[in-house]
């Protein structure tokens, strides 16, 4: 639903979308951890009283709703809310008789899981390299070669961006990504613009901003130029060396982009 | 005190209502400052956000120091009511003299947490200001002093539900809907008591067990955690008496396992009888959504001619790339296009007029290419509708992104999925004809460092000829409407994060628009 409108900064690996957890605008409090010694009790208690309807990790099972986003527990601090539930049952739930130490202990245990989505810590998900290097391979020297080498630009490459998901995302879209918010891993080749005065003099550089007003860049000597323009005056000519990438978004198949990076894998 | 009959047919001086007026066209018949003169336009007046707590008003029952949330930005459309505007970010409300945009009170609250992403607006009624919190209170002010009346909780903010909606005030309905999807949770809408805040009726955008359209869920269980949150606010016609909004994204979000079949009534554009929240009619953009493209976008109520005829039309720039238009009277599907060439979720578009997902662009393991991103095509930004051009205005993205499946479990949670984004071909502003959802021109935005940047904004048409909104690059420009060439612009420094606004005041037209944190006036030199 909400969101932001342009480009999104770098997700953490596990991705729980909305920045959930990373974003700055986000101020849901946390719980304070609880003792480790408290949820291995709990972890024990919820085993053998819990986890056959709620399942392993809280989520819920055929017999039970997930205690994860139930209302009750989120709204408990130390079993206080549980208790009562534990104790009388409900329909379709049977009453356990435990103890107050021993439910403070499974609350702890159940609190002990993140709320939202994929929990990172608990669950690590398969490899994402599903493709054929062959045809991969192939791919890339029909489509790839013509300005990049595995034995030159891309020596190594794998090695240089360990993560899987980062290096499919990299080499669709050099310098779109960074882990943990980090810088991307490769350095963005620039769009260079080239502006001719209608003097003839011609001021070339990095793009900063083209606009239906202004164009403005940075030159070769770090020094920033802005020029107003008026329609064709005066005239702009824009490189812009991910072009072949943006033209190919439209054109691979998720077979060729799970191809391309079970070859690119190898480049160790 | 704002005299409901405003409401009706709101007078120049005055924007009582989100969108102005309850079209959600935003248009206006001012012309004083028209494409002749609209070179001589310049700053009237600035106002900052004053976000200290120290002298203002104070309500909320958080910590004394507030969250580290970031700056807020200017979401919400101010409304104008007898020559003050009041207007909102998350947290605070503020009410500003509309001549001089200085500060006449500010109200802050002290805030328990939650999604601070936004805030919409406020909505009046009489003598009295409505407003949402990110920690779920729908709170009361007066309206000449910023004194608290009253609040009320709508929603747990544990369950991660947040609220950004601008109330929308009919007859003695306050109508608020509640937003969040990062746990599994239920959406609704509801109508309040404009005096004591209590809840009148609760609309649940997904079905009760029994109804026909429970058959689109797997069971209840999934169908009463399904999400559909109302978060945006809608649009209404007094004539038929009926509210129409779009709901939100089914949960978990960016996956279907758990939760197969359509999903009703998320990521759809509704028609409810504000009097007593009963669903007159529903229209299902996105059947079984599995990006993000709820369809909270602004319906927006067109009295139009098509197929030779006067029809009461709904037109909407929806999320997941395509521009629809109802009859606004039954929900009768009569257009369905694409708005961007990069597209590439969907196999075709069915006879009812919904796009139909190919189930090979749901997040996978390793990974599947899509345009739109989760962000859409375009988002909540109010488009807009000119009677003179019969165009239709808005912006949109052709964003890509891989979406990797995160959560394998059989019943995922929350979002589930993760999005990595690899680049966007190219924002524009577009005029679309209403009556076949062509677009009749298309103006590229700006170009950054990396690339074409900008995209959903809010946009304003007039009777002077002017097309109001940005160009991405952070230029405030009016736009010729027949053409999209640019007659104006001014550089705020960030790109407009409003909807544009209008008003005349003493004989002298206003634009007024919010850019970050950041309220800005124009008018004609003098």
């Amino acid at each position: 639903m909400a969101s932001t409108l342009h480009a999104q900064p770098a997700q953490p690996p596990g991705g729980r979308g909305r920045g959930a957890i990373t974003s700055p605008r986000n101020a849901y409090p946390d719980r304070a951890p609880a003792d480790p010694a408290a949820i291995e009790r709990g972890k024990a208690l919820y085993g053998v009283n819990c986890q056959f309807c709620h399942g392993a990790d809280t989520r819920g099972g055929d017999g039970g709703p997930s205690l994860l986003r139930s209302s009750t527990v989120l709204d408990d601090q130390n079993g206080e809310l549980i208790a009562p539930i534990v104790r009388s049952g409900r329909p379709g739930m049977p009453k356990f008789t435990l103890g107050d130490d021993q439910i403070k202990d499974v609350a702890a245990f159940v609190h002990s899981f993140r709320a939202a989505g994929y929990d990172e810590a608990r669950l690590r998900p398969p490899s994402i390299i599903v493709g054929d290097s062959k045809a991969g391979e192939a791919f890339f020297n029909a489509r790839c070669a013509s300005c990049h080498s595995t034995t030159g630009d891309l020596r190594g490459l794998a090695s240089r961006i360990p993560d899987e998901r980062l290096l499919q995302q990299t080499w669709l879209m050099p310098g779109s990504g960074g882990s943990r918010g980090g810088p991307p891993p490769v350095t963005l080749p620039p769009i260079m613009v080239t502006v001719t005065l209608p003097s003839g003099e011609m001021v070339a550089g990095k793009l900063d901003r083209l606009d239906d007003f202004t164009v403005s860049l940075i030159t070769a000597d770090g020094t920033h130029r802005s020029f107003r323009t008026n329609g064709n005056t005066p005239r702009v000519d824009v490189r812009d060396p991910l072009q072949p990438h943006r033209d190919l978004l439209g054109v691979y198949t998720d077979a060729d982009i799970h191809n391309v990076t079970a070859f690119l894998v190898t480049l160790k | 005190m704002l005299d409901p009959a405003l409401l009706m047919k709101p007078p120049v001086d005055a924007w009582p209502t989100y969108h102005g007026d309850y079209s959600g066209r935003r248009y206006s018949t001012l012309k004083q400052i028209n494409a002749g003169n609209v070179k001589n336009l310049t700053l009237a007046w600035v106002y900052r956000l004053n976000t200290s707590r120290s002298g203002a008003m104070l309500g909320g029952e958080g910590p004394e120091t507030p969250p580290a949330v970031g700056p807020p930005s200017i979401k919400s459309t101010p409304l104008l009511l007898n020559g003050m505007l009041y207007f909102s970010a998350p947290d605070h409300v503020w009410a500003v003299d509309a001549r001089t945009g200085r500060e006449i009170w500010h109200f802050a609250w002290k805030t328990r947490g939650g999604d601070h992403i936004g805030n919409r607006g406020v909505g009046i009624y009489g003598n009295w200001l409505y407003f949402l919190t990110p920690d779920n209170y729908f709170v009361s002010l007066d309206l000449a002093t910023g004194k608290e009346r009253w609040h009320h909780e709508i929603a747990n903010m544990k369950r991660e539900y947040f609220s950004t909606n601008a109330p929308i005030i009919i007859g003695r309905h306050v109508i608020i809907g509640v937003g969040g999807d990062a746990l599994d949770i239920p959406g609704y809408l509801e109508s309040r008591d404009p005096e004591n805040g209590d809840l009148v009726w609760r609309w649940n955008t997904t079905p009760r067990p029994g109804e026909p359209e429970a058959a689109t869920w797997p069971n209840e269980y999934a169908m009463s955690n399904g999400g559909g949150m109302p978060w945006l606010p809608g649009t209404y016609d007094p004539e038929l008496n009926l509210y129409y909004l779009g709901t939100g994204n089914p949960n978990p979000v960016l996956t279907g396992r758990s939760r197969e079949g359509d999903n009703l009534y998320t990521c759809s554009i509704v028609a409810l009888n504000p009097d007593t929240g009963k669903m007159a009619w529903y229209f299902q953009a996105t059947p079984h959504d599995t990006h993000d493209w709820d369809a909270a976008q602004t319906p927006v109520l067109i009295d139009g001619v098509y197929d030779g005829r006067p029809r009461k039309l709904l037109a909407q720039a929806n999320r997941n790339g395509h521009f629809i238009l109802l009859d606004r009277t039954n929900g009768q599907h009569l257009v369905t296009t694409r708005m961007i060439d990069s597209l590439n979720w969907t196999k075709a578009i069915n006879a009812k007029g919904q796009p139909v997902r190919n189930p090979e662009k749901d997040a996978n393991v390793p990974g599947t290419l899509v345009s739109p991103d989760t962000s859409g095509a375009t988002n909540w930004p109010p488009p807009s509708f000119s009677p003179d051009t019969g165009l239709f205005y808005v912006a949109t993205r052709q964003s890509f992104s891989v979406m990797y499946l995160t959560d394998t479990d059989e019943r995922p949670q929350g979002w589930a999925a993760a999005e990595r984004n690899v680049g966007n071909v190219g924002s524009a502003l577009k005029a679309i004809d209403y009556r076949t959802g062509k677009v009749r021109w298309s103006h590229p935005l700006a170009t950054g460092p990396a690339g074409s940047v900008g995209g959903a904004m809010g946009l304003l048409s007039t009777a002077g000829g002017l097309l109001f909104g940005n160009d991405g690059g952070g230029n405030f420009v009016a736009y010729e409407p027949a053409t999209g060439r640019p007659l104006w612009h001014a550089g705020l420094g960030a790109n407009t994060s409003n909807g544009p606004q209008t008003y005349l005041l003493d004989g002298r037209q206003y634009i007024v628009v919010g850019a970050g944190d950041t309220l800005f006036a124009f008018a004609l030199q003098q």
